[in-house]
């Protein structure tokens, strides 16, 4: 790792002013990308800003079905949450297959989504989900959020706070981990609100995250694993790498869809 | 430098370190604690899992001014005059061949156990081989962990 000054401010406004002096800081909300990123010489942030004494920035609530997840919230906590359980099984079950145990005493949902890595878990709850990723400075819809392999809209300094999902009736994931990292081969999380609903793809997209609109339009009009055999999955735009090609993962979209659904329809 | 104090296996200690240190190297380095061990170095392999604050976590990913303020277990912080449960489990059950996977296995080993208890669900056989997930040996096939983790769990 190439020299860094740690930061662990104790305010969202202290960590604003250091990310605002430094000459180029990264945030550190578990780092279990960002460490390996800078043991590799692929990051070298002059200075590390750990959110994670941010006590504002930890917890899950829930307030009139919508459920609130601070961005510092462990995968373990958020897999362990009596009232994630409730508001969005499918969110529980996500966060406790990411990695491993160990792994998820330390990732957060912060993390993950600001990383926006194409193979991670979140951005498929995040954007199927319909969700809304809270800053210290605005409001941003899921839609808006993922701008593309390992990009986001958030700008210099900002800071994830929180991310807000919104009731859903029914909700699904299902992923092909890569039998080695992981990380999603590809990942659907399917959900389902009154008669209309969302899907939306992990690991396949070479942009990263999308949602399916073929599969939402044949799963809104019949909320079954059979309606998705009827949907024509293409490969354009999918990734090919040597774990697998982009007509593997078209298919394993196919699979991975049909499970979500099933588990839950 | 950071200014890293920890409780470590029960002892206090501070020592002032470049802001880069792993708390892996913190452990081996610093504190001579090799007990921890650096297998992957990419949060792969589990041989470096420590307790931070009672939970299991990779000490090759995380840095020692973060965990600064915290209680961390090493494998040399179990045994209380005699093997701790778990290691002496390893013992009976021929869990390990070459050990350099073993602390990791016996400090998640016993993470499980405890999280399990805590909340009062069966950790059974497959539970096991499922949370061992973080953890590579390229000895043993893994049977005997599995045996020695629930042998140990009837235990503690």
């Amino acid at each position: 790792m190439y020299p860094t000054t740690y930061h662990k401010p104790e305010t969202l406004e202290a960590a604003s002013a250091t990310l605002g002096d430094a000459e180029e800081a990264k945030i550190l909300a578990g780092g279990h990308t960002l460490l390996p990123t800078m043991k590799n010489h692929l990051a070298a942030p002059t200075d590390l800003v750990d959110i994670r004494g941010i006590a504002a920035l930890n917890g899950i609530s829930e307030d009139g079905g919508t459920l609130t997840i601070g961005a510092t919230t462990t995968h373990a906590e958020v897999s362990n949450s009596p009232v994630v359980a409730s508001a969005c099984p499918a969110l529980a079950c996500l966060a406790g297959g990411i990695g491993d145990p160990a792994v998820r005493h330390v990732g957060t949902i912060g993390g993950s989504v600001a990383n926006n890595d194409p193979a991670a878990d979140y951005p498929a709850a995040v954007l199927g989900l319909g969700a809304t990723v809270v800053t210290n400075r605005r409001d941003i819809a899921a839609e808006d959020f993922f701008d593309g392999m390992f990009a986001t809209v958030l700008e210099e300094g900002e800071i994830i706070t929180s991310v807000r999902f919104p009731k859903c009736d029914l909700a699904g994931y299902s992923k092909f981990p890569n039998p080695a990292s992981r990380y999603a081969m590809v990942g659907v999380f399917v959900a389902k609100s009154g008669g209309s609903v969302r899907v939306a793809v992990t690991g396949a997209g070479e942009d990263g995250v999308f949602r399916h609109e073929g599969l939402e339009a044949a799963l809104s009009a019949n909320f079954s694993p059979d309606a998705v055999d009827g949907v024509a999955i293409s490969s354009d735009g999918l990734l090919s790498d040597l774990h697998g090609d982009a007509d593997y993962r078209a298919n394993l979209i196919r699979v991975m869809a049909k499970r979500a659904v099933s588990a839950v329809a | 430098m950071a200014k890293v104090k920890l409780t470590v296996n029960g002892r206090a200690v501070s020592r002032d370190v470049p802001d880069t240190t792993l708390l892996s190297e913190f452990l081996r380095e610093d504190l001579r604690l090799t007990g921890t061990h650096v297998g992957c170095d990419t949060s792969q392999c589990g041989a470096c899992v420590v307790h931070v604050d009672g939970k299991a976590v990779k000490s090759c990913t995380m840095l020692a001014a973060s965990a600064s303020g915290g209680e961390v277990t090493t494998v040399e912080g179990l045994a209380n005059g005699e093997l701790h449960p778990m290691q002496k489990a390893f013992n009976d059950n021929h869990g390990l061949q070459c050990g350099f996977c073993t602390p990791g296995m016996i400090m998640s080993g016993v993470d499980m156990v405890n999280r399990y208890k805590q909340a009062g669900r069966e950790l059974t056989e497959e539970a096991i081989r499922h949370e061992l997930e973080g953890n590579i040996c390229r000895c043993t096939g893994y049977h005997n962990i599995v045996k020695s983790i629930q042998d140990a769990a009837t235990k503690m």
